[in-house]
C-alpha cells in the first residue's frame, strides 16, 4: 500500500456506509423519519463490494466444533486389522519419527489399542460408522464424511486456534468473522455471528475454551462472534435494569436520539448517525434475541427429536435446537463448540458420554433443517481440531485405553448445501496413523466453506501490518470432490 | 478491497503531482504492493533473478512492455497474483521509467532532519492545506478544550473547579500544565502502552492462570508521572537488569519482556514454547521502536522491507539469554510465577517472616538439646519385634468421576479421576484398641500418576510418622507431597492414632486426583506398641549393628527415637506450624516477573521456516543489518541493543515514538499505520512535520511531558472539531488526513468506564498494587474456563472500593478479558497492539445502558445533581450537564431534558415499586434525600446523559 490512506480503515464496511452518508448528507440535518429509513436500508447489510464472488450454494453455515478431538477410530474410520496387532508395539516403520506430545513422548512402548466398537456400513453409502453413534447412522446418506483431514499442531491451543483463524498463534480473525466481514449480514437484528458453547458429559473438566477463539482478530470489532450465554442474559446485558420497563426504556432512546442528532447539528459528524441506529439496534436484539431463545412454542415432536437434553439449558443438544431458529432467522455463520472430546485415558466410558450428548442432537438439527427447506442452503461442519493415535496412552486393558493426539489424520463431515451427499473422502492407513489417499489439509476444508460461502477464498483479504491476510495464509485448496 | 473507494482516494493525490513521479511517493507504493513479492528483499522466492527493490542493470524496455501487455501468458503481475495493476498505476511506472527510474531509499530508514525553518507544528499543517482547498477550523470554545485536554492527557473529565478555573482561555498553558502534573496522568498514558506491551493479569493460552507482572505496570505509571525520560524509559524496560548497580526499580521495569503469553498446557514441548516466546519479544521490539513487521522474517526474508531471516534470530539472539523454561509447572499452586521474579515483600511482612523465621529457629535450637538415653535397646526392640499388620476389609468405596471399586480386600481407583475428587471408604474396624494405621496404595500401570493430598479420620486425631504425609492431614488441598508410584513400588503411609478407634465401621476420606491408570488401595489396622510404629525402612536401619549404620541412619534412627518424647513431640509440632505459617507469609509476598542474563549463553540458530525444531546456522546477537550498526562501545546484549534503539543515528525510534503519542492526541498518526513503517505500511501525510518532530524530541533529552505540551499547545490542536459545512470542504478531506479540523473520536474503553465514574464521584483515587475485580456478568467464565486446577474457574467480584478503581486497575484474563473493555475495542493484550480500532456497535448501546457499572453511576451522578445542583430542575440538569460533559446545556437541549425528567418523574410516580427496584442495581447503597420516583427519575436522566454520543466522544 504504502500511501497515505486517507480513510481510517479503509477497508472497513462501516467506514464505507458512514462515508457514503458523510458525502451524501453532509450537514444538513436529518429528521426522525430519515434516520428510521436509515435504519431499515441497513437491515440487510451487503458485504463488501463484489461479495459474493460467484453464486453461493450456502447462504449460512452451522459449525458445530467437537472440542477436545474426538478418536476417528472410534467413530468413523474402522480399522479391523488392528483386532490382530492388540497390544503390539506400533512400528517405527508406520510412526516415521512423528513428533509426540510430553504426555506420551516418555513412554516405552506405544501399545496399539483396537477400537472396542463395533462398526457396521449404513445407508445407501455404505458410509462406515460406529455402534455409539445410532442416530447419525439412520442418516448416513446425508453425510459427506472426510476421513484423510491432516492439520499442523500437536496440542488443543494452537490447533484449535488454527482451524478457526489459519494459524497457530493467536491474533488473526476467525472463520466466522471472516464470513460476517465479506458477506455482511443477512438480518439485523442479530449479530451475524453467534457462538454456542456446551460441556460434553465425557470429561466434564475438559480442555476450556476462550473468547478469541471466536475474536475479530485485527479486522473491525464489530465482526467477532457473539456468544450466547445459557444462563443470565443470552447476550451480555441484553437485559434492562431492574425496574425499567419496554415504555420507560423507549422513552428514555427517543429522548437520547433527540440530544444526539443535536449533536450531530453542531459537529455534522455521521458517526453520531450511526450510534443513533446501533442504539435502535440494540432496542430490536432486546426483543429479538428472548424470541430467539423462547423454545416455549417448539411442538413436542420436534423436543423429542433432538432427545431429552434439549430441555437443559446450555446442553448441546438445546444448542443445535437454537442453531435451528438462528438459521432460521439468516444468522450467517452458527459456531456451536461442544467440550469434553480430549480422551487421553479411560476413552471408551467417555466416548459413549460424548456421543450421548451430541448424536441425536446432531442427527435432529440435520432432520430438521431439511424438514423445513432450510438444509438446502445451509453448510453443517461437523469435527474437531485433530485425530486420536492408534497407540494407548497409558496401559491397554480389556475394557481400556486412552489415545494421544494425532494431527497427521482425523475424520469431518458435512453435509447440507453443495456438499455431495454419502460420500466419504480420503484413506488412511490399515494403523489409521497416515493419509493414503486425498489428503485434505484445513486450509483446504477452509477454504472449500468459503467457496461453498461463495466466497473464492484467495480474494477474502484484510490489509494488516503492511500484508494482506486471509483466512488460508498462503495456502488452501478447494476440495472439488466433496462438492455436490 | 473496493475499487472504488481507493479510486476516489487516490485521485487528489495524482492531481497534485504534475511534478516528476517520486519514488517513495508513488513507485514504491506500486511496486512493493505488486511486484516486490517475487523481485524484492526474499531471495528464496525471487523470480527469474530480477530484483526491483534497489537499482540494476535490469531491461527497463521489457518492463514496460511486460506491465502494460494484454497477453495473458505475458502480462505482469501474472493473473494468478490476482494483483493487476490499475491503468493509473501503468502510467506511475511508465513515467517513473521514462525519467530515468531513479531510486530513492526507504523514507523511513534515512534519518529525520529539520528540513526547513519553522516555528512549530501549525505553520507544516497549514502549508499542505491550500492546494487542497482547505482552510483551517476556527479555534474550539474553551469549555470544549477544558474537557479535551482534561480526557487526553488524563483520561478523567475536568472538576467543576478545574472547569471554573480554567474558563478563561487565556489560562490554557496553565491548564496544559497542571494536566500534565496530575498523577491521573501517568493512570492514562500507561494505558496505550500497556496495549503495546501486551500487559494482562494471566498468562494466557489454554490453562490461563494468574501471573504477577502489576509492579510492572506501576513502574510503567510512575515513570510516565515521573517525566522519564523516554531514552531511559526505553532502556530500563529493555535493560535495566544488565545497568551498572541496577536499582530494584530498574530491574521491575525489565517486566516489560515478560509480558509475552506463557503456556502450561500439559504436555507441551518446551523448546516450541521457548521459540514462541522469544519470537515475541523480537517482534514486539520491532514494533514498538522501529515500526517494523518482523514477523515476516521469522520463516523466511522480508517480502517487501530489507530484512533478512537472519536478522530475526539475530535479534532473537538478544533475548534468548534469560534463564526460563518453555513451559510452566502443570499442576502447581496458582499463584507461581514462572522464574525469573523479584519478590517484592513489604517492610511489615518481612519483618513478620522474619520474627517467625527467629521462632522456627529458637524452636529447632530446642530439639538438637535432646539426647537419646536409650537408642540401642529400642533399636533392638525394634529389630526383634515384627509388627502384626491386620487389612480391614472394606464395605462400601464412593465418590469420584468413576466410581471406585471394590475388588477383594482392596478398592480399585481410576483409572481416570482427572480432578481432585473425595473418595470415601468405609472400612469394618477390629474391636481392640488400635495404635497404628496404614494406606498402601499400589497399581500395576506403568504410567500411573497420582496426587493425594488430603486423608481425614472421623473420631481420631492421627500423626503421620514422615514428612512426606504431613501434608495430608492439613485439610488444605493445594498442599501435597510429590509421591511417585509405579509397579512393584506402592506407597505406604503410616500413621499414629491417637483418639479411640474401635470396633463398628470407620470411613476415611481421601482426596485424591488420579491422571492416567488405574490405583489399589488397602488400609492395615495394628493394636502394636507405639514405640514400634515406625516405617519398614526404619525397621532395617534398627537391624543394621551401630557401628554399621551411615551417620545419617543414625540421626535418622536418633530423630525417630526422640519424637515419641511427648517434649520433643510438642516441639515438633509446634515447628510444623511455624513453617506453615512462614509459608503462608511467603505466599503473600508480590513477586514480579523479571529478565535476567543467564552466565552461560544459550546458543542461538536461523529456525528454517521458523520451525523450533530446524536448527541452522547459529548466530551472534547484531541489530537488523540494514540499519546503522551500534557504536562500537556498545554491549553485545539487551543494554547494547537499548542504546543503539534510542542512539541518534538510528532513523526510526524517535519517529515511531512521536507519531504514536501524536496518534494519542490525534487520534490518528501522522503515519496511520503505526506499527509498520515498512513500505507496505502508510506514508507520512506530513514528512517533514514527523521528522521535526522526531528531531525535536531527540534534542529535547527525550522529554515526553514536553512533547506532549508541544503538541496540545498547537492552534492545530485547538481547532474545531466540527464537520465543515462546504461539501466542496469535506470531500476534499473526509477522513481529516490534512487536519483542516480537530479530529472527533470515540473514547477508549478505559476512559469510557473512568469518565461516568468520575462524574458520578464514584471513583476511587487509590493508585497501583494488584489488579481488582469490578462487576461482571455472572457465569461469563463458568461457560469457557475449565475447573481443572484453576481455582480461579470463577469470577470473584470484589467489593467496596474495588468496584470504583480506575479501569487500568481491572483484571485482565486473557481468556476471558472483561467485557465491557472488549466491546469498546480493547485488544486482547495476547499480543502487541499498537493502536485500536474504533468500532460502533449495538452492544456498546447495550453495554452503556445496562451494566451495572453504568446504572449505579448515573444513581450516584442523579444523587450529585439532587444534592449539588440546586433546588430547581433545571439548575439541576445543568449541574449534571457540566459534570458529564463539562458544558451548560443548550437551551434546546434543556428544553428535551426538562421535558424527558417529566416525563420520567411521571412514569417513577406511578410506579413507586419499580422505581426502588431501579434504585436497587449496584452494591454502594444511598441515602435518598429525596422521594424514591424523584431520585429514580433522575438516575434515568443521568443514565441518559452517560449515553450520549457526545459524552463517549472526545470532541
Amino acid at each position: 500500500m504504502n500511501r497515505i490512506t486517507e480513510s481510517p480503515e479503509p477497508s472497513a464496511i462501516q467506514d464505507f456506509l458512514n462515508r457514503r452518508l458523510f458525502l451524501r448528507r453532509g450537514g444538513s440535518v436529518l429528521g426522525a423519519t430519515a434516520l428510521a429509513s436509515l435504519a431499515r436500508a441497513e437491515e440487510a447489510s451487503p458485504g463488501l463490494p463484489g461479495f459474493p464472488h460467484h453464486p453461493a450454494k450456502a447462504k449460512r453455515i452451522i459449525y458445530l466444533f467437537q472440542s477436545g478431538a474426538p478418536s476417528q477410530m472410534d467413530l468413523f474410520d474402522p480399522k479391523p486389522r488392528m483386532e490382530k496387532e492388540r497390544g503390539k508395539d506400533l512400528p517405527e516403520s508406520i510412526r516415521k519419527g512423528q513428533r509426540l506430545t510430553t504426555m506420551t513422548s516418555g513412554q516405552k512402548n506405544f501399545p496399539i489399542a483396537p477400537s472396542l466398537f463395533k462398526f457396521a456400513r449404513h445407508g445407501q453409502s455404505g458410509a462406515w460408522m460406529s455402534e455409539v453413534l445410532p442416530n447419525l447412522a439412520k442418516i448416513a446418506d446425508e453425510l459427506c464424511f472426510i476421513r484423510s483431514m491432516h492439520t499442523e499442531a500437536i496440542n488443543h491451543d494452537p490447533a484449535i486456534t488454527f482451524c478457526q483463524t489459519g494459524h497457530q498463534l493467536a491474533g488473526r480473525p476467525s472463520i466466522g468473522s471472516w464470513l460476517s466481514y465479506g458477506l455482511g449480514t443477512q438480518n439485523r437484528n442479530l449479530p451475524a455471528y453467534v457462538v454456542l458453547t456446551s460441556f460434553g458429559s465425557g470429561r466434564p473438566n475438559d480442555q476450556p475454551l476462550y473468547d478469541r477463539l471466536w475474536s475479530a482478530g485485527f479486522i473491525p470489532t464489530q465482526h467477532q462472534g457473539v456468544k450466547f450465554r445459557n444462563s443470565g442474559d443470552p447476550v451480555l446485558y441484553l437485559s434492562d435494569p431492574a425496574g425499567m420497563n419496554r415504555g420507560v426504556r423507549r422513552s428514555m432512546l427517543d429522548e437520547l436520539a433527540a440530544l444526539n442528532r443535536r449533536d450531530h447539528e453542531t459537529y455534522a459528524d455521521p458517526e453520531i448517525d450511526s450510534r443513533i441506529a446501533q442504539y435502535e439496534m440494540a432496542f430490536r436484539m432486546q426483543a429479538s434475541v428472548p424470541d430467539l431463545i423462547d423454545v416455549s412454542k417448539e411442538p413436542a415432536h420436534i423436543l423429542d427429536l433432538y432427545g431429552p437434553d434439549v430441555k437443559r439449558p446450555g446442553s448441546y443438544a438445546a444448542n443445535c435446537l437454537l442453531a435451528r431458529r438462528l438459521a432460521e432467522r439468516d444468522v450467517r455463520c452458527i459456531q456451536l463448540f461442544h467440550m469434553g472430546w480430549d480422551h487421553h485415558g479411560g476413552l471408551p466410558t467417555a466416548l459413549k458420554g460424548q456421543c450421548k450428548d451430541t448424536d441425536q442432537a446432531t442427527a435432529a438439527l440435520i432432520l430438521d433443517l431439511k424438514q423445513r427447506g432450510l438444509l438446502e442452503d445451509t453448510l453443517i461442519v461437523w469435527g474437531g481440531e485433530f485425530g486420536r493415535t492408534i497407540y494407548s496412552q497409558g496401559a491397554l486393558t480389556e475394557t481400556n485405553y486412552g489415545r494421544d493426539h494425532h494431527p497427521r489424520c482425523f475424520t469431518v463431515f458435512l453435509a447440507g448445501a453443495g456438499v455431495r451427499k454419502g460420500f466419504t473422502l480420503g484413506e488412511t492407513d490399515d494403523y489409521g496413523y497416515n493419509i493414503v489417499s486425498d489428503p485434505v489439509h484445513v486450509h483446504d476444508l477452509n477454504a472449500t466453506i468459503l467457496h461453498l460461502l461463495g466466497v473464492d477464498h484467495k480474494k477474502l483479504t484484510y490489509r494488516f501490518q503492511g500484508r494482506d491476510y486471509r483466512l488460508t495464509d498462503i495456502h488452501g485448496e478447494r476440495v472439488g470432490k466433496i462438492l455436490a | 478491497m473496493k475499487p472504488a473507494l481507493t479510486l476516489i482516494l487516490c485521485l487528489p493525490l495524482l492531481t497534485l503531482s504534475a511534478a516528476p513521479v517520486g519514488y517513495n511517493r508513488e513507485v514504491r507504493p506500486v511496486l512493493s504492493d505488486h511486484c516486490f513479492a517475487c523481485h524484492g528483499p526474499d531471495a528464496a522466492n525471487r523470480k527469474a533473478g530480477l530484483r526491483l527493490d534497489q537499482p540494476g542493470d535490469w531491461d527497463r524496455e521489457e518492463f514496460i512492455r511486460r506491465i502494460l501487455t494484454t497477453d495473458p501468458d505475458e502480462v505482469m503481475p501474472p493473473p494468478k497474483a490476482h494483483k493487476a495493476l490499475s491503468a493509473s498505476q501503468q502510467q506511475i511506472l511508465r513515467r517513473w521509467i521514462e525519467e530515468g527510474s531513479r531510486y530513492e531509499s526507504h523514507w523511513s530508514f534515512v534519518p529525520p532532519v529539520k528540513a526547513t525553518p519553522s516555528t512549530g507544528i501549525d505553520d507544516f499543517i497549514r502549508a499542505a492545506l491550500p492546494a487542497r482547498g482547505l482552510h483551517p477550523a476556527p479555534r474550539a470554545d474553551q469549555t470544549t478544550l477544558v474537557r479535551r485536554v482534561a480526557l487526553d492527557l488524563t483520561g478523567l473529565p475536568p472538576t467543576l473547579e478545574e472547569q471554573q478555573r480554567f474558563a478563561p482561555p487565556d489560562s490554557y498553558e496553565a491548564m496544559v500544565d497542571h494536566f500534565l502534573a496530575k498523577p491521573a496522568f501517568g493512570e492514562h498514558m500507561a494505558v496505550a502502552w500497556l496495549d503495546a506491551a501486551r500487559y494482562a493479569d494471566t498468562n494466557g493460552y489454554q490453562v490461563d492462570r494468574d501471573r504477577e507482572l502489576w509492579p510492572w505496570r506501576d513502574w510503567v505509571v510512575r515513570a510516565f508521572n515521573a517525566n522519564l525520560p523516554f531514552d531511559r524509559f526505553t532502556i530500563e524496560q529493555l535493560a535495566g537488569d544488565l545497568l551498572p548497580g541496577a536499582t530494584l526499580d530498574q530491574r521491575i521495569a525489565t517486566g516489560f519482556h515478560r509480558n509475552h503469553m506463557f503456556n502450561e498446557e500439559g504436555g507441551i514441548i518446551a523448546e516450541e514454547f521457548l521459540a514462541e516466546y522469544t519470537a515475541d519479544r523480537v517482534e514486539t521490539t520491532a514494533a514498538v521502536w522501529l515500526g517494523q513487521t518482523f514477523n515476516c522474517c521469522r520463516c523466511h526474508d522480508h517480502k517487501f522491507d530489507p530484512f533478512t531471516q537472519r536478522d530475526f534470530y539475530a535479534m532473537k539472539a538478544f533475548f534468548h539469554n534469560v534463564p526460563e523454561r518453555g513451559v510452566g509447572i502443570y499442576g502447581n499452586p496458582v499463584r507461581t510465577n514462572a522464574p525469573p521474579f523479584l519478590k517484592l515483600p513489604s517492610p511489615e511482612l518481612e519483618a513478620r517472616i522474619n520474627s517467625l523465621n527467629g521462632r522456627l529457629k529458637d524452636v529447632e535450637e530446642h530439639q538438637k538439646r535432646f539426647t537419646s538415653e536409650d537408642l540401642e535397646p529400642w533399636a533392638q526392640r525394634l529389630a526383634q519385634t515384627s509388627i502384626d499388620w491386620q487389612i480391614l476389609p472394606p464395605v462400601k468405596a464412593t465418590g469420584g468421576d468413576q466410581p471406585p471399586r471394590i475388588e477383594g480386600d482392596a478398592v480399585v481407583v481410576g483409572p481416570q479421576e482427572t480432578r481432585p475428587n473425595d473418595l470415601a471408604l468405609t472400612l469394618r474396624l477390629p474391636t481392640a484398641k488400635l495404635t497404628g494405621l496404614r494406606i498402601e496404595c499400589a497399581t500395576a500401570d506403568a504410567s500411573a500418576s497420582f496426587q493425594w493430598s488430603e486423608l481425614r479420620i472421623p473420631h481420631a486425631r492421627a500423626r503421620a510418622l514422615e514428612p512426606a504425609f504431613l501434608n495430608l492431614l492439613d485439610n488444605d488441598r493445594r498442599t501435597r507431597s510429590p509421591l511417585s508410584i509405579s509397579p512393584g513400588k506402592p506407597v505406604q503411609a503410616l500413621f499414629e492414632l491417637e483418639g479411640e478407634l474401635a470396633g463398628g465401621e470407620l470411613t476415611l476420606t481421601l482426596g485424591v486426583e488420579n491422571a492416567g491408570g488405574s490405583t489399589r488401595w488397602r488400609v492395615f489396622v495394628t493394636t502394636a506398641p507405639r514405640e514400634l510404629l515406625v516405617p519398614d525402612s526404619l525397621v532395617a536401619v534398627a537391624k543394621t549393628p551401630a557401628a554399621s549404620r551411615s551417620p545419617q541412619d543414625q540421626k535418622l534412627l536418633t530423630g525417630f527415637r526422640l519424637s515419641q518424647l511427648p517434649e520433643y513431640r510438642r516441639l515438633s509440632d509446634e515447628a510444623v506450624a511455624l513453617r506453615r505459617e512462614i509459608a503462608a507469609a511467603e505466599g503473600e509476598i508480590p513477586t514480579t516477573l523479571v529478565m535476567e542474563e543467564q552466565k552461560d549463553p544459550r546458543p542461538t540458530f536461523v529456525l528454517l521456516r521458523g520451525a523450533y525444531d530446524k536448527p541452522g546456522e547459529r548466530v551472534a546477537p547484531a541489530t537488523p543489518a540494514v540499519l546503522p550498526k551500534p557504536a562500537a562501545d556498545v554491549p553485545g546484549n539487551r543494554l547494547g541493543l537499548a542504546r543503539w534503539l534510542v542512539a541518534p543515528e538510528n532513523p526510526l525510534t524517535a519517529r515511531v515514538t512521536v507519531n504514536r503519542f501524536w496518534q494519542q492526541l490525534f487520534g490518528a498518526g501522522l503515519v496511520r499505520s503505526s506499527e509498520d513503517f515498512g513500505s507496505q505500511g502508510d506514508l507520512p501525510s506530513h514528512p517533514e512535520l514527523l521528522d521535526w518532530l522526531a528531531v525535536t524530541f531527540r534534542e529535547s533529552g527525550w522529554d515526553v511531558k514536553g512533547l506532549l505540551k508541544l503538541l496540545v499547545m498547537s492552534e492545530t490542536y485547538r481547532q474545531s472539531s466540527r464537520c465543515p459545512d462546504d461539501a466542496a470542504a469535506r470531500e476534499a478531506d473526509p477522513a481529516n488526513v490534512w487536519l483542516a479540523r480537530a479530529s472527533r473520536h470515540r473514547l477508549p474503553a478505559e476512559v469510557i468506564r473512568d469518565q461516568a465514574l468520575a462524574a458520578s464521584g464514584l471513583l476511587v483515587g487509590k493508585m497501583g498494587g494488584p489488579a481488582v475485580k469490578p462487576y461482571h456478568p455472572p457465569g461469563l467464565y463458568e461457560q469457557v474456563v475449565a475447573q481443572r486446577d484453576n481455582p480461579k474457574a470463577t469470577y470473584q467480584q470484589g467489593t467496596g472500593e474495588d468496584l470504583h478503581r480506575r479501569s487500568l486497575y481491572t483484571y485482565w484474563k486473557r481468556s476471558v478479558p472483561h467485557p465491557g473493555m472488549l466491546l469498546f475495542d480493547a485488544p486482547f493484550r495476547e499480543v502487541c497492539a499498537m493502536r485500536r480500532t474504533r468500532s460502533n456497535t449495538p452492544l456498546q448501546a447495550l453495554n452503556l445502558m445496562n451494566d451495572p457499572t453504568y446504572v449505579e453511576s448515573a444513581r450516584f451522578l442523579a444523587l450529585r445533581m439532587i444534592g449539588e445542583g440546586g433546588a430547581t430542575p433545571e439548575s439541576r440538569v445543568a449541574h449534571g450537564c457540566r459534570l458529564v460533559l463539562a458544558r451548560p446545556p443548550a437551551p434546546a437541549e434543556k428544553a428535551v431534558l426538562l421535558a424527558a425528567l417529566q416525563r420520567a418523574l411521571s412514569d417513577f410516580g406511578r410506579d413507586p415499586a419499580s422505581a426502588t427496584e431501579f434504585l436497587s442495581v449496584g452494591e454502594k447503597k444511598t441515602v435518598a434525600p429525596a422521594s424514591p420516583a424523584e431520585v429514580a427519575a433522575y438516575t434515568l436522566l443521568a443514565s441518559t446523559l452517560l449515553n450520549l454520543d457526545e459524552t463517549i466522544s472526545r470532541e
